[in-house]
């Protein structure tokens, strides 16, 4: 179950992607998304493929993984696409099932979708494959904290995601002996009828909850016990470095930009 | 000598449960350097009372002195920070992602710059010898390897006093004795008092002193040797017995006459060959 979902996962390495600081690479992911709807022509979808590729190359990683990264949003890009080839109209009629139409137009719209969306899903799982889950809570309260202006709890935010991903592992083991202990008395988990399958999630998920809250408990007196009294005069262990590196891989998104503007139509 | 802790004629009852005293009328001194013990069968109080002395509970009514302090609202804080604990479960104290991150997270809190942080944190992973381990994740590390990151952050805050919740209940032999080792090291090098509240009687062996408590009270003090050679009544008490003084009562009940009082292994081993000489 856990090892389909490509999304969200780190995969180690000593790549330059690998090195980039966590900040350069959530803005520049973030900013990449932006800037794709830019592209309206072959030469800047081209320039973007090369680009987003290069990126790839780069970050040393194997090509599977990012195909298997779009393999759960298979189902929404074929929906899409498919909708784009028969409902887009203009340009020379190429082919009619009665009402259905495809036209040219529409075979280059349903082009461009399906590259948007694969080069989408590509960069951002860049992102996670090449970055520590702890790495990007500690971006994004960095990214966030000109926000502390309006009176946004950055810290508090920051710390609960923290935590939120340390406890992943515990939780999903938790979860995997509850699940054991209770087929060891009948219970079963994969078979039956939606209904009965929802019905067995019931004694996974109660005992789930009860120990969660007890987690909770337990870590608030630890951290209370430890000094912990909100983010208020608090010193930060982890500091991130932007280093050359990082402020290249932002340069290389103003050229990209640059690009796209002169080859766009 | 002002006792480092000192609780004097606390009340505590838990929310909900009117009527019935979690703690009743529980005074007792602990003196700098000393390592106690305090056993009980379960529900007894030994946690809840641990939670009052860093504050983390309030007393119903009573009073809490630390290194001779008044522990109020206004002191808390400061207060805490004399006070390290370790709880029982490894894993629910963890708040770090990785184990330089949980060492130096009591030192965020205090405002330590980071320089000396980094100085702190690897002192403090040296002393439980868990440096090889700087950067791995909880989920990677044994419940023993656990509980010594978590003194280890208490280590780097070089607080006077550690408590120790139960700290070694969840282990198996090999991490308790890791754990228990590591404390004693500590101590002795920094010179710390700890209070030790424990279900393990050779646990409580080790101690300069054993409190035992009962319902929330406090119902014998004493050196090991003096509680242990109780022998029957600890066993009232819902106790174990050390592993020397039920060899001492098997023995017994076998016809082999053996001395009352108690005796370490070690004694025990010497009285038994003293006797073969013979």
């Amino acid at each position: 179950m856990m090892d389909k979902l490509i999304l969200g996962r780190f995969i180690p390495g000593d790549s330059v992607i690998h090195r980039l600081d966590p900040r350069a690479k959530l803005i520049a992911t973030f900013y990449f998304i932006m800037i794709i709807f830019l592209a309206n022509n072959a030469i800047t979808y081209g320039i973007l493929t090369i680009f987003t590729l290069l990126a790839i190359f780069l970050s040393g990683l194997s090509f599977s993984f990012f195909l298997k990264g779009v393999r759960p949003m298979l189902f929404l890009i074929l929906f899409t696409v498919l909708l784009q080839i028969f409902f887009t109209t203009g340009g020379k009629e190429l082919f009619a099932i009665g009402p259905l139409k495809i036209t040219e137009f529409g075979l280059v719209n349903a082009g461009f979708i399906f590259m948007r969306f694969v080069l989408i899903i590509f960069i951002s799982t860049l992102m996670t494959l090449s970055t520590t889950p702890l790495s990007l809570s500690d971006a994004l309260e960095s990214i966030l904290s000109p926000l502390n202006a309006i009176k946004f709890p950055v810290h508090e935010i920051s710390l609960m995601l923290s935590i939120a991903l340390r406890f992943v592992p515990t939780l999903m083991d938790e979860t995997e002996k509850i699940m054991n202990a209770q087929r060891a008395r009948g219970v079963d988990f994969s078979e039956g009828s939606l209904i009965q399958k929802m019905k067995a999630v019931v004694p996974l998920l109660i005992p789930l909850f009860v120990s969660s809250f007890k987690r909770a408990e337990d870590l608030s007196d630890a951290m209370e016990a430890r000094g912990y009294q909100g983010g208020e005069g608090r010193t930060r262990y982890r500091k991130l470095d932007w280093a050359k590196r990082d402020s290249i891989s932002i340069g290389a998104m103003a050229l990209l930009t640059l690009f796209l503007f002169l080859f766009r139509r | 000598m002002t006792p480092i802790i000192e609780l004097k004629n606390i009340f505590y009852e838990y929310v909900g449960e009117e009527n019935t005293l979690a703690l009743n009328d529980l005074s007792y001194q602990i003196f700098e350097g000393e390592w106690v013990a305090i056993i009980g069968h379960n529900g007894s109080g030994k946690s809840t009372q641990a939670k009052i002395i860093n504050g983390l509970l309030e007393a119903k009514s009573g009073e809490v002195f630390i290194e001779g302090e008044r522990l109020s609202v206004e002191n808390v804080w400061d207060l805490r920070a004399k006070v390290g604990m370790v709880f029982q479960n490894p894993d629910n104290q963890f708040v770090g992602s990785t184990v330089e991150d949980d060492v130096a997270f009591g030192l965020e809190n205090h405002g330590i710059p980071r320089e000396e942080m980094l100085i702190r944190v690897e002192n403090a992973l040296r002393e439980v010898r868990m440096e090889e381990f700087k950067t791995k994740e909880p989920a990677r590390l044994s419940g023993g390897q656990k509980q010594r990151v978590a003194i280890a952050g208490i280590v780097a805050l070089s607080p006077s006093i550690i408590i120790l919740d139960e700290a070694t209940s969840m282990l198996d032999p090999e991490g308790r004795n890791e754990v228990i080792s590591t404390i004693q090291k500590i101590k002795r090098e920094k010179n710390l008092t700890v209070l030790s509240i424990t279900h393990d009687i050779d646990e409580a062996a080790n101690a300069d002193r054993i409190l035992v408590m009962k319902q929330g009270r406090l119902v014998d003090e004493g050196t090991p040797e003096q509680i242990f050679s109780k022998g029957e009544q600890l066993v009232e008490l819902g106790l174990e017995l050390p592993f020397a003084e039920r060899l001492k009562l098997a023995l017994k009940q076998r016809g082999v006459p053996v001395p009352s009082e108690y005796m370490s292994e070690e004694r025990l081993v010497e009285f038994w060959i003293s006797n073969l000489k013979k």
